[in-house]
């Protein structure tokens, strides 16, 4: 049975009233952490489309090879671990907890597979002259940008990748829940959801064109 | 004590979903090397990820199985804020036309 089929007083939470949405607390803080997630990531986008739209000269340096293609697996990778993470959930959720290892490691090994590529591709921008105020092509604030974006994401995966790590031990010692589990895949399923954003807007906008 | 029940084949009822944010995301990577206008690309790239993150929450990330009141009380309001934002659009053109170098 799914944690939040249970009445809020089997879940360890307050006894005093029933919980207005029917989850557990846990699972509603991490839904109002990841809606103010979605603004912060939302006003930094919105910020590098206003400095875009303002700018004259904004580079398009991303080439199909290395950096397209890159994404191209980058985002196959981070969808994958979405899926893995969600075979962690239910396999948690009824209580096989070997199955629940399997996905969970899956999913960190996929993470770390993510962010090693984008380190690969920071790099590669870093090679050709790209600084946070500086850059071989145009306006100067590409950088600032992109990695501000980029690395919150990468912080983003970094961490999840950490938190899932510390959930599967606990989960495998039993002193966390399947509850846990799954509050842990709604943050990582947000991660895969605000690349959904970043692709289109950062690299497939700024597509080098011969 | 009762053995754990055993989930055979968990991901199964996840697939369709995974393969339509693949099919969407492979449409972006082609749609972007189509001779489009800026404008056209953007909006096509905003429609379908919005698209794409519509099927995670809701799917992935089992909001369509919630209350509907944790719906009501999450998407609107995020929705809200991210329409206000659009506010600054006017600015960043008239940064653009006020430039000496841009004429």
């Amino acid at each position: 049975m799914s944690e939040s089929h249970l009445p809020i007083h089997d879940t360890g939470a307050a006894v005093m009233e029933a919980s207005p949405y029917g989850i557990p607390s846990r699972k509603l803080t991490m839904w109002l952490f990841l809606v103010s997630d979605a603004v912060t990531f939302g006003a930094i986008l919105f910020g590098y489309g206003y400095l875009r739209t303002a700018s004259t000269d904004w580079p398009t340096p991303f080439k199909f090879n290395p950096s397209i293609l890159n994404v191209m697996i980058m985002t196959a990778v981070l969808l994958t671990s979405s899926l893995t993470m969600l075979g962690a959930v239910d396999s948690a959720k009824t209580g096989d907890k070997p199955k629940t290892q399997r996905f969970l490691w899956s999913t960190i090994l996929l993470g770390v597979v993510f962010a090693g590529l984008h380190i690969r591709e920071w790099f590669g921008l870093i090679d050709e002259g790209v600084g946070l105020f500086q850059n071989p092509w145009g306006s100067p604030l590409f950088g600032a940008t992109f990695f501000s974006i980029t690395g919150l994401h990468l912080l983003h995966v970094i961490s999840g990748v950490i938190a899932i790590a510390v959930i599967s031990r606990g989960f495998a010692r039993g002193s966390l829940t399947a509850g846990h589990v799954e509050t842990t895949g709604l943050y990582w399923h947000f991660v895969d959801l605000v690349w959904m954003f970043v692709v289109p807007l950062l690299y497939l906008l700024n597509i080098a064109r011969s | 004590m009762a053995a754990p029940a055993k989930s055979p084949n968990v991901i199964a009822k996840y697939l369709p979903v995974y393969f339509t944010l693949l099919a969407i995301a492979a449409l972006e990577f082609f749609l972007a090397y189509r001779h489009f206008s800026p404008g056209v690309l953007l909006a096509m790239f905003l429609a379908l990820a919005v698209c794409g993150g519509t099927l995670a929450v809701m799917y992935f990330m089992h909001l369509a199985e919630e209350r509907r009141s944790l719906i009501l009380t999450l998407i609107p309001a995020t929705i809200f804020v991210l329409i206000m934002m659009n506010m600054i659009w006017s600015d960043s053109y008239r940064l653009l036309h006020l430039r000496p170098f841009a004429h």
